[in-house]
């Protein structure tokens, strides 16, 4: 079992995809390593949100591969499927079905039934603090409620690799530390790794062990956020970094695709 | 086979429990046929325009009708499936290791049992109109699975179309030049003998047709099928696979 990839549990390797003319990632070669929270950062349309489709199977890469747990997304998709959670960016929770009938068709989609079915979907209920209101309907549920239902949803079979999208775009701040408290606690209980992609630089400090700054499809840097502040002197912050490395301001408005996206994003959670 | 009925069974129940919340949607989809029988129906059946045998037009018309109600009502779950594309519903199905065809199939499946629920509806009015209903275990049985197999094909054939398309605007400009065509090309609400060749050959490739032509042998009293009711159900029973399989390859596009 000396299996050098042992230790890593996403792999990329000149991953591309072209979209008719736009190349929204550009050979990203990437490794992240066992039990870390890991952030994929850049501004917007820098392809955050295409690497993470690609690793989820929901997208085909244009060339290049990824391993996901030791598997190949392009060759044995279920299997990566069987081993990874996803939140996507928009709302993936149905609002007109309650908590318990959500968490009851993820379960069951993941292969889950009878009695561990049951224990699972109680202790997803709890692990989210929604146990009160377990039967109303998700509609009826503020933005970080909804947001910690999700991450139950995706966590259900225990995945080894979790993927969050953006998971605390327009959330308030209190909503947002609940999300970040959930995120640590897979992390120390069941050693899931995390790959989120943000552009909060505060969530990137709470959060990340490791992060990688994307700029235009292309791997900009990686690094531990510690090394990087150190690389740019004593008195850097991470917004430093990010302004660095990305060669832009945080809010660089991207193209109306991706101001649709978040706004859509934010409007759901009111 | 019992991971993909598991699966299945799990989408086609979350389906029943959102149509339990909020029935509006179903209910105001059953008033068209309602309208359909009690203007056009009784209209017709004054003027005796239609050569519908022994039948009174208002008996010939109301198995079309309730296969009409079918297949509008089919438009709604491709809307629904593009609403949880734009939300990002489909992308949390499409990343568990669910078969591709259960998260289809589940949808047909709830589409057959919110079928049922519209037949009833549909002999509901039958019954008030006047309509002569024949009350057999056997026909009835015949009926139900009609509309329910009926559902399956059209759900999924809205449903391939939303994947196609992807977004509302286009779904809903396609789903009329679609759904109008399937309607008159077919028997529904006159006989085969009655259309021009080239509309009869049309009509026999719609499987609209098939499903009248089931319903109209089982519905109501004196009614009589044209095709053998075996060949009508392999008809409907072949699209519907072929449907699935196409649509199983082309839904998760719509994650991209
Ligand atoms: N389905 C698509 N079709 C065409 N272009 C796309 C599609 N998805 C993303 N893009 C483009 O690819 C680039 C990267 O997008 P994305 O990965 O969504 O960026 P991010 O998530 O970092 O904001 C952008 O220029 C975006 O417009
Ligand atoms: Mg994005």
């Amino acid at each position: 079992m000396a299996d050098p990839n042992d230790n890593n549990a996403i792999i990329t390797v000149d991953l591309t995809k072209h979209f008719d003319q736009v190349t929204a990632l550009d050979r990203l070669s990437l490794k992240v390593r066992s039990g870390l929270i890991f952030g994929l950062l850049g501004p917007n349309g820098a392809g955050k949100s295409t690497t993470i489709k690609i690793l989820t199977t929901l997208l085909d890469a244009s060339s290049g591969s990824a391993t996901i747990a030791g598997f190949d997304v392009a060759k044995s998709p279920i299997e990566v499927r069987r081993r990874i959670g996803y939140v996507p960016q928009l709302l993936s929770a149905d609002g007109a079905l309650t908590a318990i009938e959500n968490l009851n068709l993820s379960a069951r989609l993941y292969g889950l039934h009878g009695g561990e079915l049951k224990v699972r979907v109680s202790e997803a209920l709890s692990f989210s603090g929604l146990d009160t209101v377990a039967n109303k309907p998700v509609k009826t549920y503020s933005g970080g409620m909804i947001r910690r239902l999700e991450i139950a949803q995706a966590t259900l079979h225990y995945p080894e690799v979790l993927f969050l999208d953006e998971p605390t775009i327009g959330l308030d701040p209190v909503a947002r530390k609940t999300v970040w408290e959930r995120l640590k606690d897979l992390r120390r209980s069941r050693r899931t790794t995390i790959l989120i992609t943000t552009h909060d630089m505060e969530e990137v400090d709470v959060l990340c062990d490791e992060l990688a700054i994307l700029d235009r499809g292309r791997l900009a840097v990686t690094g531990s956020p510690g090394e990087l502040k150190s690389r740019l002197g004593a008195q850097a912050s991470l917004d430093d970094v990010f302004v660095h490395f990305s060669g832009s301001v945080m809010e660089r408005e991207g193209n109306y695709r991706q101001i649709r996206e978040n706004r859509s994003a934010i409007h759901r959670l009111e | 086979m019992l991971r993909f009925a598991r699966e299945s069974l799990a989408i086609a129940s979350a389906e029943m429990h959102k149509l339990v919340r909020d029935p509006t949607e179903m209910f105001s989809r059953a008033i068209q046929p309602v309208l359909w029988l009690a203007i056009f129906g009784q209209v017709f059946s004054r003027v005796r325009g239609i050569p519908t045998g022994n039948l009174n037009y208002l008996d010939y018309m109301a198995p079309g009708i309730l296969a009409q109600s079918i297949l509008f009502s089919a438009i709604f779950y491709g809307i629904a499936v593009i609403w949880e594309r734009d939300l990002g519903i489909v992308h949390k199905l499409l990343v568990t290791p669910a078969h591709r065809s259960a998260l289809i199939g589940g949808k047909a499946l709830a589409a057959g049992l919110r079928g049922l629920v519209q037949a009833i509806v549909v002999y509901g009015v039958a019954v008030i109109l006047k309509v002569n209903i024949r009350w057999e275990f056997l026909p009835i049985l015949t009926a139900a699975a009609g509309v329910f197999i009926g559902s399956g094909v059209f759900s999924t054939f809205s449903l391939l179309i939303a994947s196609i398309v992807k977004t509302r605007e286009r779904f809903m400009g396609i789903g009329q030049v679609l759904t109008m065509p399937l309607f008159f090309a077919s028997n529904a609400i006159y006989p085969l003998e009655l259309m021009p060749d080239w509309l009869k050959s049309i009509a026999i490739f719609n499987p609209l047709t098939y499903l009248v032509d089931v319903l109209r042998g089982s519905m109501i009293v004196g009614g009589v099928s044209t095709f053998p009711v075996i060949t009508s159900f392999g008809v409907m029973g072949l699209v519907f696979l072929i449907l699935l399989a196409l649509a199983s390859k082309i839904y998760p596009g719509l994650a991209r």
